[in-house]
């Protein structure tokens, strides 16, 4: 437990010298995350980047410590062709193992399953998307289903392999890459007036909470003050994201149990969260809305009403619309028992967002890690126990109240004042970690800035990057015609993934 | 039962009245761009290098702006200062031939129906697959919002279906990532003939914000024949409903009644 002790302590959104992240040992590295994991603390990060003459690679990792309210990082050298994999000890980097495997050519000795993440063409290798080594269970009457990367909605593109037992599903593996854009790589080199349009395509459903990760992270290394005004409309539009998608999600879970007033009632209600959004920017999503050193649109004083009047006629109709599901044997027999993850499998994963807090985690950065106007306007963290689909729908529901009340009274005290400062020249030599509370669950953003305070590696984490392989833990032992309902009741994003 | 039938009371009746009215959009929403060249000054560099996507030209007398690399963020319009650049709140953005996305200030064409045969064929019942090649769910979700009550898409006659085999053409969205590029001419392949393309997105169009990543393809037009090109980032669910009634000649008709 002391070596956690050695590592630099980081708060959300303020740089660190990157003299100051302390060089550790390979060993003393993998033992003091393993000793942070124990301790309920969780890898938000962990990521390579190629040292300078590009002789060898700098792991750097950053822990988000919960109890103590802090980040830490810390980094490690690797000479040579691979480093002992902390897979086997702490499952929750088993994806950023591969990813640092796939993107610097290093071999993690003893990774339980050392598969492509993304199928890149760069490297030594150029495997073809989707080919690798599946798992197989073998025996009598086992057969294997394999779905997508074309599915039969409209919806991104991914690979799903089931092992199965008539209608009984023993195993399912998630392949994703296909949506692979290169956005990581085009953030460092690409064009810096790129930017912000990467970060707000990133996953397009969760345009804000990206767009406000990576502005933070930039207003971090400015060392800029974001009036007070900006962040109260950013954190509006944050929770209008949440609004939006949790609402879909309800009504998307209800038509997957052929429950259709409440699917086609909360279809509509979605499109009117959005369409708040665009009272805010002109744009559903919110694309224009949250720039560097503030945001990009001001509110005046009728559309403050307009969006008050608005938002509480949808939240009493999604109220009624809601409540169908919960007052309805037939949906809740489908939903109850269904896709059940526990709480220990969450640990163990890393899982975030209401998929993890369904299953009984209390985390959520809105609380764990506070910034912008959740510094000074706390929202309830929404718990369940189950972890089954019910809890990851009724989480959902929680929050949306909770949610609409914190806009609600955001509205009626909105400070007044400018909306956005120039953000000075960006520190250099520096990395600044930036975690937002996205409507999946926490963002991560951690940049590392060169001398001339340029990106020198820019890593993004979605939620969607834990939360795939709770998916396939949920479908352990159910049938296969549920996949469809746990699906949608994590709903994640596979752009989000892919990058 | 009470219950859901006192809800559906509640709920009320939500069915847009497009396209018998014009369709109701945001106050900022940022729909197609005007351009007036002569409002441009001679040396005038205030737009110069502020577009994201190089879809702005601007100079020696010319001002061009094409739609199909648009992201519509109005970073363009918010710098110039003589009111040579300004974005409507029209909708309407879908053109039938790439090259008729470049505006220049002058006429502007909108997409012209598809074929006397295709439109008998397709006129009042298209089935399309959507298919995500690089997209990031914006646009799918867009697509998406097509098929409830608000837009509802089936009154139209056009549906999104699970098989390419029931299809009638194909609606693409992102840029067609590498990885993606061999899926999707897989499922162009096994939609019968004859069948139609439509690109959604910028992305879709150019590539968009990604245009010139090695990982992706610079839009669908390089791996599929394309129909119908649907700007946007992401376009807004009206741009899509009405590129698709314009292909299929259908708006107009649809107004006159």
């Amino acid at each position: 437990m002391t070596s956690i002790l050695q590592w630099a302590v980081a708060r959300n959104g303020t740089p660190l010298a990157r003299s100051d992240i302390p060089l550790l040992d390979g060993e003393t590295f993998r033992d003091s995350i393993v000793d942070a994991v124990a301790d309920d603390g969780k890898v938000a990060a962990l990521f390579g980047h190629r040292t300078e003459g590009d002789a060898s690679v700098d792991l750097y990792a950053v822990l988000a410590c919960r109890d103590a309210a802090v980040l830490r990082v810390a980094r490690t050298r690797v000479n040579g062709t691979g480093f002992p994999s902390l897979t086997p000890r702490c499952t929750q980097v088993h994806l950023f193992e591969r990813e640092i495997a796939e993107g610097f050519d290093l071999i993690p000795e003893g990774h339980p399953w050392l598969k492509p993440v993304r199928f890149l063409r760069t490297g030594s290798s150029a495997p073809l998307i989707g080919v690798t080594n599946y798992y197989r269970v073998e025996g009598e009457e086992v057969h294997e289903v394999a779905v997508g990367p074309v599915h039969a909605g409209v919806i991104e593109p991914g690979h799903f392999r089931f092992q199965c037992h008539g209608e009984q599903v023993f195993h399912l593996e998630i392949s994703l890459g296909y949506q692979h854009r290169g956005v990581e790589r085009a953030i460092v080199s690409g064009l810096p007036l790129r930017a912000i349009h990467y970060m707000e395509t990133l996953a397009g459903d969760t345009t804000i909470g990206h767009a406000t990760a990576y502005c933070q992270a930039l207003e971090g290394l400015c060392g800029c003050a974001v009036p007070a005004r900006a962040q109260i409309l950013r954190g509006i539009a944050l929770e209008l994201e949440r609004l939006a998608n949790h609402t879909g999600d309800l009504g998307a879970l209800a038509g997957d149990v052929g429950f259709l007033p409440t699917a086609s009632y909360c279809g509509r209600l979605r499109g009117d969260f959005l369409n708040m959004t665009a009272i805010l920017c002109g744009n559903r999503f919110g694309r224009g809305l949250i720039r560097p050193g503030g945001v990009g649109y001001d509110l005046d004083a009728k559309s403050v009403s307009d969006l008050r009047d608005r938002l509480a006629l949808a939240l009493r109709d999604v109220g009624n619309a809601v409540q169908l599901l919960w007052n309805s044997p037939s949906v809740m027999s489908r939903f109850s028992e269904t896709g059940r993850v526990s709480l220990e499998t969450c640990r163990q994963l890393g899982m975030v967002g209401p998929a993890a807090r369904a299953s009984g985690m209390e985390a959520d950065v809105r609380q764990d890690f506070p910034s912008g106007i959740f510094r000074f306007a706390q929202i309830p963290v929404s718990t369940g126990a189950e972890g089954d689909v019910f809890e990851r729908a009724h989480i959902r529901w929680m929050e949306i109240q909770r949610s609409g009340e914190f806009i609600l009274e955001q509205l009626k005290m909105l400070a007044e004042g400018s909306i956005r400062v120039d953000p000075a020249s960006v520190a250099g030599d520096s990395l600044v970690v930036s975690l937002v509370e996205a409507w999946r669950g926490a963002v991560c953003h951690v940049g590392l800035t060169d001398s001339a305070g340029r990106w020198s590696a820019y890593k993004v984490v979605d939620p969607s990057f834990f939360n795939w392989t709770g998916l396939a833990m949920a479908l352990r032992n159910q049938q296969i015609s549920d996949f469809p309902l746990c699906n949608k009741s994590f709903n994640l994003s596979y752009c989000g993934h892919d990058l | 039962m009470l219950s859901i039938l006192m809800a559906r009371l509640r709920q009320g009746h939500r069915t847009a009245s497009y396209p018998r009215l014009p369709p109701v959009l945001p106050e900022r929403f940022r729909g197609r761009p005007v351009l007036d060249p002569d409002a441009c000054a001679a040396g005038c560099r205030e737009c110069d290098g502020v577009c994201p996507t190089g879809a702005l030209v601007a100079g020696r007398g010319r001002l061009t702006l094409d739609l199909g690399r648009c992201l519509f963020c109005g970073e363009c319009a918010r710098r110039c200062t003589r009111g040579a650049i300004r974005f409507t709140r029209d909708h309407q953005l879908a053109a039938r031939r790439r090259e008729d996305l470049t505006l220049d200030g002058k006429e502007v064409r909108l997409a012209a129906a598809l074929d006397e045969k295709s439109r008998r064929l397709f006129g009042r019942s298209l089935k399309l697959r959507q298919v995500s090649a690089g997209g990031c769910n914006a646009c799918e979700s867009d697509c998406n919002v097509l098929n409830t009550l608000v837009f509802d898409l089936g009154r139209f006659g056009i549906q999104f279906v699970a098989s390419p085999r029931h299809a009638d053409g194909l609606v693409v969205t992102g840029p067609v990532s590498r990885n993606m590029e061999m899926a999707l001419k897989k499922t162009y392949d096994a939609v019968p003939s004859p069948k139609i393309v439509v690109a959604v997105g910028a992305c879709s169009i150019s590539g968009g914000i990604y245009g010139g990543h090695p990982e992706q393809c610079d839009g669908v037009a390089g791996i599929v024949p394309v129909d119908v090109f649907i700007p946007g980032c992401p376009p807004h669910p009206y741009t899509i409903l009405d590129g698709l009634l314009q292909a299929l000649g259908r708006v107009s008709a649809a107004r006159d009644s």
